[in-house]
């Protein structure tokens, strides 16, 4: 399946990503300024900008092919999509528990505490296609969405 | 049959799905002594509390059963496994053929012998019925007394103490939680819990269940304390449901022992999840892993295995995330240890309920506490499984932000950019 992938080399660390990410997965999907003014609690971004200065890169969903937040979810909220490949989780069934931030060994998920404490992670914009908004809006092209082969880079 | 499954929960879900991973059309039928579409134990405590509704309670769609083409039995029980003969005999009298089987038949819970046990209001905390059987009984200002400061317990406390009830735990143990937390984010804990008017007595246990007319009124303690209560919940803790594997001959230590396939003595019987014994990768040996994400991952390999792969289960450890009041935490593996072989770091702000632990052997991770600031634990989860060298980023283990930019960038790389898992 395709995924996001970052090129570290070429990432500024300008953290648009994380802004455009939360903003499209807002109630207000196409405005930033509505997005974290208007919405009454804070967007939450499924996408994490990692700095270690000089290094910084993003990193979300790995969307894995055995995927240890799917097997490990305690309600059956986690589910892979067997068509798509896209993991995601159904929000109406999660109790917050962090069974998944516990097991997902690239600390991807998020608890999103704004409402009904629900975990938050990468949907891939819920297509397996177009580019997520991520990849769209990314000023220096640091991240790809690209199908790449076991073992390649 | 071609396939027999006992056991509707996650190890038994798994098995099922694991199976249907690698053949499409072999018959399945699943087994049950509970009347429910499969769902999350792990809920009920949600359940009783108000905050999951009885349609939310399922670990499965509703058509999962049609969907997975599985015969499926519910509300009865298997009597015995003739497995000379391949055969199971069930509570109805019907036989049943098996080509494979699969134990998932998980716990029961532990009840210490002690007078009052029969008295009504003495509950245990394990099934959907248990907690309905609570529901139905319990009025707002009751006194409930809960036996075990364990997982089970403090989420029975958690959810009772939300009903207006009046809470007291009893635990033999000197601090809560003693197989997740050490003593001093055991404390933390505690202080959140009894702020939310739990009472708590430790270093004691329940020595007799007192009643009037057949009703619970009160109970005794070890100390001598006597304490008045409506009802007592024994949540002591949980031990394998494994007599029917024993009674078919099957080796049997504290659970079914299995191999790194999941088989049993026998090999067309497998075993999988709170009834079985599986590898423990950081004590190195056979443990009984009670823990859903072990139960589903042995399962769903076990049902691959007998549908004819011959994949190896990797093993577990032992881990949980679990909140109380709000107040979160996860933790894996040996967290308290009593060896000069382990090295421990820790990190802790007791005023902002924050404390974090890191526990090392060698050069390898093999246990953590993350009390309130839990995120991103998954890192340290996925390090101790790959049994990692962490010597090059050590030092950043309890940072805050600590993360995949402070990995070797040849470790980094093959994680996040390779295909992964």
């Amino acid at each position: 399946m395709k995924r996001v992938y970052a090129r570290e080399e070429v990432c500024a660390g300008c953290k648009l990503c994380e802004v455009y990410c939360a903003t499209a997965h807002s109630e207000y999907p196409s405005s930033i300024l509505k997005a974290f003014q208007r919405q009454e609690t804070r967007p939450v971004a499924r996408i994490l900008v990692e700095v270690d200065q000089p290094l910084t890169f993003a990193l979300q969903c790995r969307h894995c092919e055995e995927a240890d937040c799917t097997q490990g979810c305690i309600t059956g909220a986690m589910t892979k999509d067997p068509e798509t490949g896209i993991v995601t989780n159904d929000e109406s069934r999660c109790v917050g528990c962090w069974t998944c931030v516990l097991v997902c060994p690239y600390g991807a998920i998020k608890r999103d505490e704004s409402g009904h404490k629900v975990a938050s992670k990468c949907d891939l914009c819920s297509n397996n296609d177009t580019n997520p908004i991520c990849v769209q809006k990314c000023p220096n092209n640091a991240l790809i969405f690209a199908e790449i082969s076991k073992g390649g880079d | 049959m071609k396939y027999v499954v006992i056991g509707n929960s996650a190890a038994g879900i798994g098995t099922i799905e694991g199976i249907r991973q690698v053949d499409p059309e072999g018959s399945i039928m699943l087994i049950s002594d509970e009347a429910y579409h499969t769902y999350s134990r792990p809920l009920i405590s949600y359940y009783l509390a108000g905050k999951v509704k009885s349609e939310k309670m399922y670990y499965r769609e509703a058509n999962f059963y049609e969907k997975m083409n599985v015969t499926l039995r519910l509300g009865l029980k298997v009597e015995a496994i003739l497995p000379e003969e391949k055969t199971i005999s069930l509570s109805t009298g019907e036989k049943v053929e098996y080509e494979k089987l699969m134990l998932a038949t998980g716990g029961k819970p532990i009840i210490p012998e002690m007078p009052g046990l029969q008295l009504k209001g003495v509950f245990s905390f394990l099934k959907w019925d248990d907690v309905k059987d609570i529901e139905a009984n319990l009025k707002k200002d009751d006194k409930v007394v809960i036996i075990g400061a364990g997982l089970i317990g403090l989420k029975a406390a958690e959810a009772i103490a939300g009903l207006e009830a009046q809470v007291t735990v009893v635990e033999l143990a000197n601090r809560v939680l003693s197989a997740i937390l050490d003593e001093e984010a055991a404390g933390i804990v505690q202080e959140t819990i009894e702020d939310k008017g739990v009472e708590f007595h430790l270093n004691n246990t329940v020595k007799e269940i007192k009643g009037s007319n057949d009703k619970v009124s009160g109970v005794q303690l070890q100390d001598g304390t006597q304490l008045e209560c409506d009802a007592v919940i024994i949540a002591i803790g949980v031990s394998p449901n494994k007599d029917l594997g024993s009674e078919a001959g099957l080796t049997v230590n504290r659970g079914i022992v299995v191999d790194d396939y999941l088989r049993t003595n026998y090999t067309d019987i497998y075993a999988a999840g709170d009834v079985s014994e599986g590898y423990d990768i950081l004590y190195k040996q056979n443990r009984v892993l009670p823990i859903l994400p072990n139960a589903y991952r042995q399962g769903s390999t076990a049902g691959r295995n007998m549908a004819g792969k011959d994949e190896r289960y990797q093993g577990g450890f032992a881990m949980n995330a679990i909140s109380f009041f709000g107040l979160p935490m996860i933790t894996a593996g040996i967290i308290k240890p009593d060896s000069t072989e382990f090295t421990e770091m820790i990190e802790s702000g007791v005023a902002k309920k924050n404390y974090r632990k890191i526990v090392t052997r060698g050069n390898k991770l093999v246990g953590f506490i993350a009390l309130n600031k839990v995120d991103r634990a998954g890192i340290l989860t996925g390090l101790m499984e790959k049994e990692t060298d962490i010597n090059p980023f050590k030092d950043k283990l309890l940072d805050k932000d600590f993360g995949y930019a402070h990995l070797p960038k040849e470790y980094r790389h093959e994680q996040l950019l390779g295909v992964t898992k």
